[in-house]
């Protein structure tokens, strides 16, 4: 257990930095949340509609953006080899980038998530629940996308390939969250598409590490 | 712990490319092996293949401790040290902090961490980038892993080759130190290491020259 801490610390302090850690993927909503208005021609009922779908989309792509690193890195140094090597099986190393992924950018975006919906004019009553299906479908986004990064590692153009990986796999999320947030803001039932979402999210919680790590042995030897 | 390793009629390809077959070698406690070879002989192959990234093509590598043969799983992230060129240093962090990773992930206690930076000299990296340091100083700060945190089996890919004339003869004694202590290590160099070590000679091994050694997998010489 002491081992996953001790990795837990440096992959926090990695992913915090990791081609600029929270404040790109940060940056990249903000400017897509700015845009959207612009773009859209600013009728306000429009834009009413699309807002919380809209949050949902910009944080799908948002979390994309620094995966390609997860396991590349450590990959081509020759970090993998001593993470293999260490107190911990490859699967529990494997979900320590995850979480530490899901730390450092699916929080500060789950945060934000909120911010950006009431910011494109949705209902501030809906807020609570962009939050906590933010921060629920930010763990599946972690997961899922740690499959990807292993599955692509030791790929040319392995971000393109993540992406086309990922993306199919993000989409039940982006339907479950969008579907819990829709549902509050019409009327209807959104307890269904949240409890979906975590289910979802769990799933990959808990198969994506051993596929992550059979991808990781594989791409070692 | 591992007190003996056996490599039995082991052959390894990478690639479509044999780079040898019928390999027999024991190394047990307190021996150390000098694996020399041509540039391609396969020697990080091997070294990689004892440490369970390679999968041999044929035969076996067995680990035994005190009491009778050893899941090999458990005696490779519980037994065995592989430091090589690709040192899993991050440029862009503090080398202490790396250092402290590698030690701390890998076993060490507090008391081994001290004994390595004193051995090695590693204070005056500490305050530095990794990216940084001079290949030699980098080397020293991935060296110390097996100092701080005790493991009997020590695979080591031209360990010695950026270090200085002092820090040779440094780690030297260091390497002969374990050895005494009950340790093994199987280290691929070019120049001799400075301590008393057996040769194993991937080059010529089991009379295949050059041309034999471009077989394919299956034995079919190529045309």
């Amino acid at each position: 257990m002491s081992g996953f801490v001790v990795l837990l610390k440096r992959e926090l302090a990695m992913a915090w930095n990791r081609g600029g850690g929270p404040a790109v993927a940060l940056a990249f909503n903000v400017g897509a949340v700015t845009l959207l208005p612009l773009a859209s021609g600013g009728s306000l009922d429009k834009l009413k509609l699309l807002a919380p779908g809209f949050s949902w989309v910009a944080l799908a792509l948002a979390s994309l953006l620094s995966l390609e690193r997860l396991f590349e890195r450590d990959y081509e140094d020759g970090a993998l080899d001593l993470l293999a090597l260490g107190p911990a099986p490859l699967e529990l190393v494997a979900a320590a980038k995850c979480l530490a992924q899901w730390i450092c950018t699916g929080i500060p975006l789950a945060l934000f998530a909120p911010v950006a919906a009431t910011a494109l004019g949705a209902d501030p009553g809906l807020a609570p629940l962009t939050l906590a299906c933010a921060l629920i479908g930010g763990v599946g986004f972690a997961f899922v996308g740690g499959v990807g990064a292993a599955v692509s590692l030791g790929a040319r153009a392995g971000g393109v390939l993540i992406a086309v990986i990922v993306l199919p796999l993000f989409t039940p999320l982006a339907i479950f969250g969008g579907g819990a947030i829709a549902g509050l803001a019409m009327g209807l039932d959104w307890t269904s598409g949240l409890l979906l979402l975590s289910a979802y999210s769990l799933f990959f919680v808990a198969i994506g590490p051993f596929a992550m790590a059979w991808a990781c042995r594989n791409a070692l030897s | 712990m591992i007190g003996k390793l056996t490599v039995a009629n082991l052959a390894l390809i990478r690639g479509d490319r044999l780079l040898f077959r019928g390999l027999d070698f024991t190394l047990e406690a307190g021996q150390a092996i000098s694996l020399v070879g041509r540039n391609g002989a396969g020697k990080t192959s091997l070294l990689r293949a004892i440490a369970g990234f390679l999968r041999p093509l044929e035969g076996t590598i067995a680990f035994e401790g005190d009491s009778g043969p050893l899941d090999p799983e458990d005696a490779r992230s519980r037994g065995l040290h592989m430091a090589g060129h690709h040192d899993g240093l991050k440029s862009s962090r503090p080398a202490e902090a790396e250092f402290r990773f590698q030690a701390l992930w890998t076993g060490a206690s507090e008391a081994g961490i001290a004994r390595a930076r004193q051995a090695l000299d590693l204070d005056v990296l500490f305050d530095l980038e990794v990216r940084k340091l001079s290949a030699g100083q980098r080397r020293r700060l991935s060296l110390g892993r097996l100092l701080a945190s005790p493991r009997p089996l020590w695979l080591l890919d031209e360990p010695l080759a950026p270090l200085d004339a002092d820090h040779r003869r440094t780690f030297g004694a260091l390497m002969a130190e374990h050895l005494a202590g009950g340790g093994m290590i199987l280290a691929a160099v070019h120049d001799p290491l400075p301590l008393q070590t057996d040769t194993l000679d991937l080059g010529g091994l089991g009379g295949l020259d050059e041309d034999e050694v471009e077989m394919d997998p299956f034995g079919e010489e190529r045309p």
